[in-house]
């Protein structure tokens, strides 16, 4: 296959892990994030410092990576119990404004310069790179989605569901906001952090500005655009924000125009996201599905 | 000591600045509880508006009134083409609208403009003020005269006249001021024009005080502007005018004199994160139940 294909292949399957994380701390149990590039970054750094300082190899370092990431996931999940909607939206905005100027401007983290030298990921002795990377990444995509689908099966998932709907009832019936709201944190945040493992990985060199505010953007907008609170919208998000760059190379001035109006359009006519409730894929599958049992 | 006061001066200067975006964003928080990103891009258009015709006419009265009647005209239809029918969704999805939105602008600028930096040259009918060794440049002087006269002009609108009361009835109940009938859609159209012509005159302002116009200008106003109105109380414009002051002279101090290598940029959301904890409702905020 051409290592072109390949790349951008690689690009969309850690996106839609990262995504998928994401979806689980917004789509399912309703918590407003526009920082989740940061968690991205804090798995990468950390992978990239185990790596490069300690000399651990990815598979040592990853249980250590989700660790690491989910607790710091769940200490920027405190300030959801006590602010919600636009107030943890400008929040997170600032947590990862904080945490990309950590990285910035703490040596240890590499500065300005970023970390580089970072090993290719070996398996069993042989270095992963290019088609065997890839299948890496979709092993854990396919990890991501089997966490994303038992979710929304499990007691936990449902529980966060009524969370998300209303808060109040959910807590009157006995569901703990705290326990719900921090585990959801928890897991996406534990996701991003492989996503952001893999990327070091992949990258072999990060610096902080790959892990900015535009960048959190970016997921928001393809959890959106695919379709907040389902399995699947994650990845078709990050796919076709992934490969519509791409396509528009040609039109290389007038790509961000394109890339922004597009955007602007679906969330306008589409807010729910392309496989959200009333988004235009189901309900031209509604005509086929004639008295059949109404998903939601 | 000298060198102080001049630093204090100019961190004011730079406040005011602030203060002039962060009162038209708290203005439309205020009234339709949306966060304006894109109120940064309205800002952007505005400075390269006021350039324009300045360059061709160059007269600046002309040219900020021409930039302020773009932007407001724009702010109305940012208003009723995008936000108003996203009113009804829970609120990431305006928010990622305007972020798209101020996305958007940003490259249209950057393609009718070209990417580098303008100038703003302007000679400024005011003298440099001297008071024994410390001195004031015509810009700074401009931008303490231009915001003084504005927030006084908003606090008389927003508190003396019958706009006034209907804008502070239609951000406490919409439905319920429409039935005591006010015009709440002219209402809510109006708050967009005020706010974004003064976006307009605080693109101007920057211009000028720092000489420089370019595409992404909007981009860290953006999101400091929206730390800024939490800090000082979502909707509350004494507050988010109190907030930027402050800011602006934090950061310049800070640049002055500490010597920790911390990013001015994250100082506002630090200030806002603690003043989260802290005091919810913001230094001058009276929003309690919506926390």
């Amino acid at each position: 296959m051409d290592s072109y294909i390949i790349t951008i292949g690689i690009f969309i399957a850690i996106n839609s892990i990262v995504v998928s994380g994401l979806n689980i701390i917004v789509g399912y149990a309703g918590q407003i994030s526009l920082g989740h590039a940061a968690f991205f970054g804090i798995g990468a750094y950390t992978a990239a410092i185990l790596a490069t300082k300690a000399g651990l190899s990815f598979w040592l370092s990853l249980p250590v990576v989700i660790v690491i990431t989910g607790t710091i996931g769940l200490l920027m999940g405190l300030p959801s119990l006590r602010v919600r909607e636009d107030f943890l939206a400008i929040t997170t905005i600032g947590i990862n404004f904080i945490v990309e100027a950590f990285f910035m401007y703490v040596p240890f983290f590499g500065g300005a310069l970023g970390i580089g030298g970072i090993p290719r990921i070996e398996f069993f002795g042989t270095p992963l790179h290019g088609f065997a990377f890839l299948v890496l990444c979709l092993v854990f995509l396919v990890i991501a989605l089997f966490i994303s689908w038992w979710f929304t099966k499990a007691w936990c998932g449902l529980a966060c569901f009524t969370l998300r709907d209303d808060e109040v009832a959910a807590s009157t019936i006995g569901v703990s906001p705290v326990k719900f709201k921090l585990l959801a944190f928890v897991i996406g945040t534990a996701m991003a952090g492989i996503g952001g493992a893999l990327y070091a990985h992949y990258m072999r060199f990060i610096s902080a500005s790959d892990f900015g505010f535009p960048v959190s953007v970016m997921m928001l907008s393809m959890l959106v655009v695919g379709g907040m609170g389902t399995v699947w919208g994650p990845i078709l998000g990050a796919a076709i924000l992934g490969i519509l760059p791409e396509v528009f190379r040609p039109l290389i001035d007038y790509r961000m125009l394109l890339y922004a109006t597009l955007l602007l359009l679906v969330i306008r006519l589409q807010p729910g996201g392309i496989l959200g409730d009333n988004g235009f894929v189901k309900s031209r599958l509604k005509a086929f599905s004639r008295g059949g049992k109404n998903e939601k | 000591m000298d060198l102080f006061i001049e630093q204090l001066m100019n961190g004011l200067a730079i406040g005011a600045i602030y203060a002039l975006i962060t009162s038209g964003l708290s203005l439309i928080y205020g009234i339709l509880r949306i966060l304006h990103v894109a109120h940064a891009g309205i800002y952007t258009i505005g400075a390269y508006v006021g350039l324009g015709v300045y360059s061709m006419t160059g007269n600046l009265l002309f040219a900020i009134l021409a930039s302020m009647a773009v932007c407001s005209i724009l702010g109305i239809l940012v208003e009723r083409i995008v936000y108003s029918p996203l009113l009804k969704f829970p609120p990431y999805v305006p928010l990622i609208a305007s972020i798209a939105l101020l996305l958007g602008i940003e490259e249209v600028m950057r393609l009718i403009a070209g990417p580098q930096i303008h100038g703003f040259p302007v000679s400024l009918p005011l003298a440099t003020i001297r008071v024994g060794n410390i001195s004031l440049s015509s810009a700074l002087v401009m931008v303490y005269i231009v915001s003084i006269v504005i927030f006084f002009v908003l606090w008389i609108i927003t508190s003396k006249t019958d706009l006034g009361l209907a804008m502070r009835a239609v951000s406490q109940d919409m439905s319920i001021a429409s039935a005591m009938g006010i015009n709440s859609r002219q209402i809510v159209s109006l708050t967009f024009a005020i706010g974004s012509s003064i976006a307009a005159i605080a693109g101007i302002l920057v211009g000028i005080y720092f000489n420089q116009v370019y595409p992404t200008m909007g981009a860290v106003p953006a999101y400091k502007t929206l730390a800024l109105i939490v800090v000082g109380g979502l909707g509350s414009v004494p507050g988010a005018i109190l907030a930027s002051l402050l800011l602006g002279i934090a950061e310049t101090l800070l640049i002055g004199y500490a010597n920790i290598p911390f990013p001015r940029d994250a100082l506002a959301f630090v200030a806002m994160i603690l003043v989260l904890m802290i005091r919810p409702e913001g230094l001058l905020g009276n929003i309690k139940k919506k926390i």
